[in-house]
Order: structure tokens, then sequence, then C-alpha cells
């Protein structure tokens, strides 16, 4: 890369972070999401992983909130503080591969059916279409009912069933890019499909992808907890599965507030500051958006 | 805050949605999609066959539940089920079952897995019909006034507040209301019953209507919440993009007054892709029942499948993932061809 283009991106960045710091809610956001990764990063060094292990817990089963237990003890006296730090690793794991992979799924879907024309582009939307209509949460429960609820069977159950929607943007996105002359000349001086895909359709609806992906963390969050909830999952402890410990072990009628209000309050700040985020990278970086409300 | 009209899957299906429409007669159109619907739901019945042929181990085990059998035992059930034929006979098998409705017997029940679904798919249709009319209402109507008023506060803080919903889970925003209304906590007594469609000395005739409806208040709610954004979103931004239209501003020029310029020229426009949504996002307020019907132990479809999960009863979750997915995409035909005979201006296209 020549100094030049360096110069451009610099350029461009700065232009970018100029308008997202105009989203104040975006900002917010990015605030919020910035904490729960570092807490996420950090718990293994502020907290021992055997505070997990149910036979070592300390405290007194559902205890209510303490200046030992900041947020009160599980069902079999762990304190839910901890839980929620050690949680918050696997939900946002999770969440951001679970994004990554229909991302990847959704952008190479899209691009595909927005660059090739006939029985190739009719197939790929036929299938995009019906992933989008089917219920993905019950598709989800299904794959990972069938392959395990293992970290990584939850990952593909999220990524395979929520790529729909991304593939419908993307190939928007793409046939809009495909129509301008450039292409054209492009194909004039000898492109090959792979070469018009990657190099100039990709950069172009890249921003798009970025912007979407923030959103999907977000469901994916929402998906993983869910699952988490309905029984589905078999792995460590993540949010979704202490509320589902709550609800098994009575939490609601002895009142265990703390039990239930904690994690939830974690599961909707994180998601929370996702949407907020990828709404305001979407009003920054989206072409349909730009300039309509600001 | 002043943000973006479009948010998450809506806004992504809105902008894919009219470019695929062709141009053709209505029963053209109509067959066209129903021949794209049967494509749609034999992918369901040979995806379902193929995802419950990847379970681990073997079903008569699964089947049998850890009873000691003979070797010959095994091998009788293995005939019985149809395991010694090659897949391809088992597939056919398969689909001509499906085609009968025909999913097998469930483990845990010991009884079809037809008759289980049949019992429960009244209190699904019931709760989901409910919900949905409720969210529909007060999506529509709250989208409208958000967008009449584009920028006022009622805007601001509609918006807000269902970004808000968007992001919380359905479970728990159920489990709250549980805890707070239903359990009763500290001061608040509980008002609500816990469980279930019916008390169990529930009274015969309109007293058990409203026995069900009392039942029926927090599950329906909380489906709501979580429902409603959605359509509130659509509907603001569909209805924001006719308010620029020039026909809106030759209403407003002939001197209509506000409100009939609202409910006469642009709602009505702004309705048909809000509509079309409504159907489409169909999966999405099945998945959202589900996971209500979990929470609130509502005797319904969604409860006997994630009941399923945990046995784990394959026939019967096999049974009611195909039963909800056709039901989904039915659904969605109708939607497409009604859209057609509603919108002039896709027909005359």
């Amino acid at each position: 890369m020549t100094a030049i283009v360096w110069e451009r991106r610099k350029a461009g960045l700065g232009r970018f972070w100029q308008q997202f710091r105009k989203q104040r809610a975006g900002v917010v956001g990015a605030v919020i999401l910035g904490l729960a990764v570092v807490i996420a990063l950090l718990t293994p060094l502020i907290s021992d992983a055997s505070i997990m292990d149910v036979t070592k817990a300390t405290g007194k089963d559902m205890d209510p909130p303490s200046l030992d237990y900041l947020l009160g003890t599980d069902e079999s006296g762990r304190s839910v503080l901890q839980m929620l730090m050690w949680g918050s690793r696997v939900s946002l794991f999770i969440g951001f591969l679970a994004a990554l992979l229909s991302m990847v799924i959704g952008t190479v879907v899209g691009i595909a059916a927005g660059h090739f024309r006939g029985w190739m582009s009719a197939g790929l939307m036929r299938v995009t279409d019906w992933f989008l209509v089917l219920p993905s949460l019950v598709l989800a429960l299904v794959l990972s009912a069938i392959l395990g609820g293992s970290s990584f069977t939850i990952i593909l159950a999220i990524g395979v069933t929520s790529w729909a929607s991304t593939a419908r943007l993307i190939r928007a996105q793409t046939l809009a890019v495909e129509a301008r002359p450039y292409i054209e000349r492009s194909k004039a001086l000898g492109a090959g499909h792979w070469h018009i895909m990657t190099r100039h359709v990709l950069p172009n609806v890249a921003p798009l992808v970025l912007a979407n992906t923030t959103l999907q963390v977000a469901s994916a969050i929402v998906a993983e907890s869910t699952l988490a909830f309905l029984g589905a999952t078999t792995g460590s402890t993540s949010w979704g599965s202490m509320l589902r410990g709550a609800r098994d072990y009575g939490a609601l009628t002895n009142g265990a507030w703390w039990y239930i209000l904690s994690p939830g309050l974690c599961i909707v700040a994180v998601v929370l500051a996702f949407t907020l985020c990828g709404r305001a990278l979407e009003a920054v970086l989206n072409p349909r958006l730009r300039g309509v409300s600001r | 805050m002043t943000a973006p009209i479009d948010t998450g899957p809506a806004a992504e299906v809105a902008a894919g949605l009219p470019e695929d429409r062709p141009a053709r007669g209505t029963l053209r159109y109509a067959l066209t999609k129903v021949g794209g619907a049967l494509v749609s739901i034999a992918m369901v019945i040979v995806a379902t066959f193929f995802m419950f042929r990847l379970i681990p181990g073997d079903p008569v085990i699964a089947y049998t539940r850890d009873v000691p059998l003979s070797p010959d035992q095994i091998e009788l059930l293995r005939k019985q089920m149809g395991l010694d034929q090659p897949v391809f006979n088992q597939f056919i098998d398969f689909v001509v079952r499906a085609v009968r409705f025909d999913f097998g017997t469930s483990y845990e029940y010991r009884r079809p897995v037809m008759d289980l679904i049949g019992e429960k798919v009244g209190s699904t249709l019931l709760l989901t019909g409910v919900g949905l009319v409720i969210a529909v209402s007060l999506g529509l109507w709250q989208g409208t006034r958000a967008a009449w008023n584009h920028g006022g506060r009622f805007d601001r803080y509609s918006t807000a507040i269902s970004l808000v919903l968007w992001s919380v889970p359905t479970f728990w925003l159920g489990l709250l209301l549980l805890m707070t209304l239903a359990a009763g906590i500290g001061p608040i007594p509980g008002m609500f019953p816990t469980r279930g469609m019916d008390s169990v000395d529930a009274p015969d005739g309109f007293a058990y209507i409203l026995d069900v409806a009392h039942h029926m208040v927090l599950p329906c709610l909380t489906l709501v919440a979580v429902v409603y954004a959605q359509y509130l979103l659509v509907m603001r931004s569909s209805l924001l993009d006719e308010i620029g239209q020039d026909y809106v501003t030759t209403a407003r020029a002939k001197g209509l007054r506000d409100d009939l310029v609202r409910r006469r020229h642009a709602v009505p426009n702004a309705l048909l892709p809000t509509v079309t949504l409504v159907f489409i996002h169909i999966g999405f307020v099945v998945g959202g029942a589900v996971t209500v019907e979990y929470v609130f132990s509502w005797p319904g479809l969604g409860l006997l499948f994630v009941e399923a999960i945990k046995g784990p009863d394959f026939p019967v979750m096999q049974g009611a993932f195909l039963v909800v997915c056709i039901a989904v995409i039915i659904m969605n035909t109708l939607a497409d061809v009604v859209y057609h005979l509603l919108d002039p201006r896709v027909r005359a296209a």
C-alpha cells in the first residue's frame, strides 16, 4: 500500500469518527460495551474460577444482598455477582461468534445472489427466503437439541438461523453497487467474478456489514440467553442459564429478586448498548439513511 | 433521541420486498406463490428428515429408555420403526407419513404425536391470536401517531420505549411480570395466576371464559410488549415515507383537515408494507409465543415443544417443528396473495 492510500484512509476514519461522535446514544452504547468487554476480559484476574463450583460455595442459599455478597447468592450459595462476571464471558463470546458466523454466511450469500444472475441467484434467494420465514428460535432449538448444547453448537445454531435478513440487505446493496458504471468499466477491462465481488462490491458493502453485525450481536445475545433459559444448553454458566436456575429453584416464589433482576439487567444493558451502537453506525454508514435524520 | 428510521431485521425485510414482484395476472401470481410455498414445505420436510438423522445414538435405545432388552427384541423394534430399511426407503416412508400428519409415537407420553399436537393447538392459537391483534393495533396506532408528529415528544418516547422493549428478552420480561404481579412482591399482592390456562376448580360457562381471560393477562401482555415495537417502528417509517409524497401535499393544498389527510390519504398507503411485514414476522412471533408459553406454563404447542427438548422426546419435537413451520409458510403465502389483491399498484404493475 502506498502512503497516499493510508493518508486517505486516515482521513476517512477521522470523518467517520466526527460523525459518529454526533450520535450521542451511539457513544453511550459504545462506552457501556467497552466496560462490559473489559470486565469480561479481566474476570479471571480478579475472581477465582472455583467460585463457580457448587460444592465449594461459601454463602447461604438464596441469601439477599449483603456486604459479603453484593448481589446476594443463588440456590447453592454462590455469589450472584461473581457468576454474572463469569457469565458475561460466555454470553459475550457466544454473541460475538454467532453474529460473526451469521454475518459471514449472510455476506457471502448476499453478494453472490446479487452478483450472479439466473438460477444461482434465484436458488440462493429461495433458500434465504426460506430461512427468513421459518421461526428461527424454533429451528435453533431443534438444532441445539439434536447436536447437544455445547457452546460450539449454540454458536452454530444461532449463526445458521439468523443470517437471512443480512443476506437480503447485502444483496440489495450489491445490486445497487453493480449498477454503477465503474463496474461495467471494470468488466470491459476483463475483471472476473471474483475480482468484482471482492475488490469492488465487498468494500462498498463493508460499512453496512459492520453496522449490521453490531445489531446482530445484540440479537445473538438475546437468542443465546433464550436458548439457555429454555434448557437447550449444557455448557458453562451464562446469563440465560442463571435465569433458568432462578426459575427452576423457585426464586420467583421466594421473592429472590436479586437473582432474577441482575442477570436480566445485564442482558438488557449489553443488548441495548449494541443496538444503540449499531443504529448509530447505520446512521453514519448507510447511504439510504445519510442525511435523513440526524 | 433522534434515531434513524429503520431498525433491525424489519427494515431489511422491507428493503428487500417489492423488487421481485413479477408483472403478471393475479391468478398466475397466486399460483406462483402457492408453488413457491409447496417448494418451501418440501424443503422443510427434507430438512427435518436429515436433521433428525443427525441425532447421535440409536433411536431404539432412546425409545426404550434404558429398559434392558434382548438382541431379538431390539431387532424386532428396529424392524417396526423401519430402521433396517435403506435410508432412501426410510425417507419415502417419512414423507408419506408427514403428508398424512403421522409423526409417530411420543417417547414420553406413549401416544400418537398428532393427538398431542391437536390437543394443544387451540390454546396456542388463542394466545397468539389475541396477542397479535392487540400488538398490531397498538403498534399501528402508536406508529402513526409518532410519525405524524415526527420529532415530537410522543415520537421520541415511543421510539425509545420500543427500542428498550426490543432489547428485553421475552422470557425475562415474563419472569418480571410473574414476580411482581403473580407471585407478589413486598407490598404488592399477587393479582394473577402464576401458571396454566385455567384453575383446577374452574367453573363452567361464562365464568370459565373469565377464568381463562384472567390467566391470559400476563402471557398476553408479555407477548404484546415484545412484538408491538416492531410494528410501531415499521409503521412509523413507512408513514414517514408517505408524508414526503406529492399527493399528501396536494391533499393539504386542497384544504383538507389534517385528520382527513392522515386517515384517508397517508395511512392507507403506509399500511400496505406494514401489513406484509406483520405476516413475514409471524415466525418471530411464534418464537416469542414458545418462550411465553414456557414461562407461564401455558399448555400450548410451545410448552409441549420445549418440554420435548428436555426428554429429549424427538418424535414430538419433529412433529411440532413440522406443524409450526408449515403453518408459518402457509400464513406467509396467504399474506402475499392478499397483498397482491389489496394493492392496486402491485396489480397494475
